[in-house]
């Protein structure tokens, strides 16, 4: 027997104008619940991260328990439940760029914002990830600076960069 | 559209092109663009128009070249010429030469054995066409075998073609493609499926990314033609998020497919109906098994489940479904125009037709290469690549990223083939190979794909869960001059639990780095182990625990 399925009405968190492209996701998926991680990627890409009340909503327009969302939500690496900080250094540590001193990339940027790998700094500036090769091991080491690739570069090189970046903003 | 009208199609546009005097191809793949192709061709399009040249030249944005540590490339057609290193300065000179002799100074030689020695049959395309028009796929005779399978063969035929040339699964284990077919053709169900598994997360490697990027267009006829083998009429391509310009190219590609009726219902006006669709990857290492990215499509965690039933018989929605990676497809419409019996005359008796390596590592000449099956390593590494520059001297090589192992010198000669690797502890694997020196420390390196593992374990059985934990935390002990010689009798046995135990093949090939470093780098785990009671206080005593089976 089939019951039609009522879509339930399920206000937006806020009144912000983002959410209509979240509906319209599930929407062309006929807000079936396999679309979950489709809603998540747009939640991702229209808040830069997955929010509680994003969580919630989501989780309530697909009628799917809380605990699955959050459940797929944090088993994908791609996911972020934190909000990002005011840049995103993502650093490949493919095999490539690991054996080409990534590591050394890593800990230089560590230091100087005090970030840990997957984290932001406390002074809210960068936010520090790593990449499993992002398919250019001919550039290596790569560090991927607010979406642009920095090939073939050095700590000092790599912290400059950034420090100049955050000199820009001011 | 109808076979005819495709024909027509594609010798307008044949024409069109001919009308150019001059065609500047710019490799527009990810390592170029990162190292500026992008304003090189913004810059050539500009400077064409200046100089009044629309009519004469054409500049179009093309696929990988391969000869990535070269980048930028430019290809002259039909002059042949191949500009490499090319910068936004070098522009004024190129467009000024155009009708005279090239300009020296880029000049990158086409007969050394890194282009010579290659055989392409799923990069036929790449870098010659432009990814983002369907025309240029039509053009060099896209879709033609799509055509010719819909209109003059049965599915069954389709089947015994790819079974007859011997055509082997490309992302790694190398199970026989036709029989794959034949199974999922076999199998019954309300709905059948093809997914194209281009979730390639092996790190160091990048051929899918660059067939993606390259010559999307090739994957979807490939799926098409799978599609009416089997019998399915929906697919979808799973692909990393962390790939948005092959994303891009694929949503164009579906669309423009859709536009031309090649995708949708009545396909060249047949009863035959198939629509891909494109589902993201979200960074999960384990969806690129099989089991697991099914999960993973139908919204879940991307956890695997033990096989029997393959997905085969029981596999997305539970129906039927094919399951292919990226250039298993990419060479099936080439082996259809061109016969079983082209594609199984090349490479061994087991292994046939080429493969697609990124290269990577302290190498003269590095990118991507398609190489007949049965070359040697040797020849890859000395010829193709040039050897490594600067006096140094070669350690290892190393295939099949987590799943795979490092080669050392005096194998360099084993023949590069599904069986042979495997005989070496490595596994032919999706096809990224990265060449260390001696600046490499095996242990690092092992405990560099162990961390992996680690991390990317799912977590649903324990043995991958707690082994490879356990086994990052040996190597990491022996790396920094704490382990004993009781720890590597650990490691190795703990190898040993893990392959046999573990759920699915994320476990059971993480300890193959390990073995494999074990097996012809040993000398390097005992000169860092020091004797039984001096090991320092970071002393794990989890990893005391005798693990048994």
């Amino acid at each position: 027997m089939v019951v039609a399925q009522r879509v339930q009405k399920v206000s937006h968190p806020s009144d912000d104008k983002r959410w209509k492209i979240i509906d319209a996701t599930m929407r062309r998926a006929g807000n079936d619940r396999h679309a979950l991680i489709e809603t998540l990627h747009a939640v991702q890409e229209s808040f830069g991260y997955l929010g509680d009340d994003a969580l919630r909503y989501v989780a309530k327009r697909l009628r799917i328990p809380l605990s699955t969302v959050y459940g797929v939500a944090t088993f994908y690496h791609y996911f972020t439940l934190k909000p990002p900080g005011e840049h995103l250094c993502v650093v490949c540590l493919g095999t490539a760029c690991y054996i080409k001193g990534a590591p050394e990339l890593v800990d230089r940027v560590s230091a100087r914002w005090n970030v840990s790998m997957g984290e932001s700094s406390p002074d809210g500036k960068v936010t520090l990830l790593s990449a499993r090769c992002v398919g250019s091991c001919g550039l290596a080491p790569i560090a991927v600076v607010d979406g642009e690739v920095v090939g073939r570069t050095s700590p000092d090189e790599l912290v400059d960069r950034i420090e100049r970046l955050g000199n820009d903003d001011a | 559209m109808t076979p005819d009208e495709l024909s027509q199609l594609s010798v307008e546009e044949r024409e069109r092109q001919q009308g150019f005097e001059h065609c500047l191809n710019v490799c527009t793949a990810a390592s170029c663009l990162s190292s500026g192709a992008e304003e090189v061709k913004k810059g050539l399009t500009t400077a064409v128009k200046e100089k009044g040249l629309r009519e004469k030249c054409r500049i179009r944005g093309a696929g990988c070249m391969g000869l990535c540590s070269s980048g930028p490339l430019v290809a002259l057609d039909p002059e042949d010429v191949l500009y490499q290193h090319v910068g936004v300065d070098d522009v004024p000179e190129i467009v000024e030469s155009l009708d005279t002799q090239p300009v020296p100074r880029l000049l990158c030689d086409t007969t050394i054995p890194f282009f010579q020695r290659q055989k392409k049959i799923v990069l036929e395309n790449s870098g010659r066409i432009d990814p983002e028009r369907i025309e240029d796929y039509i053009a060099v005779g896209g879709y033609r075998s799509l055509a010719r399978v819909l209109t003059e063969m049965d599915p069954d035929e389709v089947v015994q073609e790819i079974v007859n040339s011997g055509l082997r699964g490309r992302g790694g284990a190398g199970y026989p493609t036709g029989l794959k077919w034949g199974t999922v053709a076999k199998a019954t169900g309300a709905e059948k499926y093809v997914i194209c598994n281009a979730d390639e997360g092996d790190p160091g490697a990048f051929m899918d990314r660059a067939v993606l990027e390259s010559d999307p267009h090739r994957v979807l006829e490939g799926m098409t033609i799978a599609a009416y083998a089997v019998g399915a009429t929906q697919g979808y391509i799973y692909v990393r998020a962390e790939y948005p310009l092959a994303i891009k190219r694929l949503r164009q590609a579906i669309k423009q497919a859709q536009r031309l009726g090649l995708q949708g219902d009545r396909i060249y006006e047949t009863p035959f109906r198939f629509t891909v669709d494109i589902r993201l990857g979200a960074g999960a290492f384990v969806c690129g098994e099989e089991t697991a990215l099914i999960a993973s499509i139908e919204g879940g965690r991307g956890l695997p489940r033990p096989r029997p039933p393959y997905p085969a018989n029981h596999g997305l929605w539970g129906c039927p479904t094919l399951i292919n990676n990226v250039e298993t497809f990419a060479n099936v419409a080439a082996i259809l125009r061109e016969g079983a019996g082209w594609f199984s005359s090349i490479g061994t008796e087991k292994s046939k037709g080429t493969k697609v390596f990124s290269l990577a590592g302290p190498l003269s000449r590095y990118g991507l290469i398609e190489v007949p099956m049965g070359i040697s390593l040797r020849e890859i590494v000395f010829d193709i690549a040039g050897g490594l520059p600067d006096g140094k001297s070669f350690k290892a090589v190393q295939t099949g990223g987590p799943s795979g192992g490092c080669i050392p010198a005096r194998h360099l000669d084993t023949s590069v083939d599904y069986e042979s690797l495997r005989e070496l502890g490595a596994i032919m694997g999706s096809g990224g190979m990265i060449v260390m020196d001696e600046s490499s420390n095996m242990v690092d390196v092992a405990r560099f794909f162990m961390e992996f593992c680690m991390t990317e374990s799912c977590g649903k059985c324990v043995p991958c869960r707690v082994g490879t934990y356990q086994m990052h935390t040996l190597l990491d002990r022996i790396y920094n001059r704490q382990g004993t010689k009781r720890d590597l009798e650990l490691l190795s046995e703990l190898c040993e639990v893990v392959r046999e135990t573990s759920l699915c093949g994320l476990g059971q090939t993480a300890p193959n780095p390990v073995n494999s470093t074990l097996r012809y780098f040993r000398d390097e785990y005992e000169e860092r182990l020091v004797s039984d009671g001096v090991r320092g206080p970071s002393g794990d005593p989890l990893a005391q625990v005798e693990m048994t089976p």
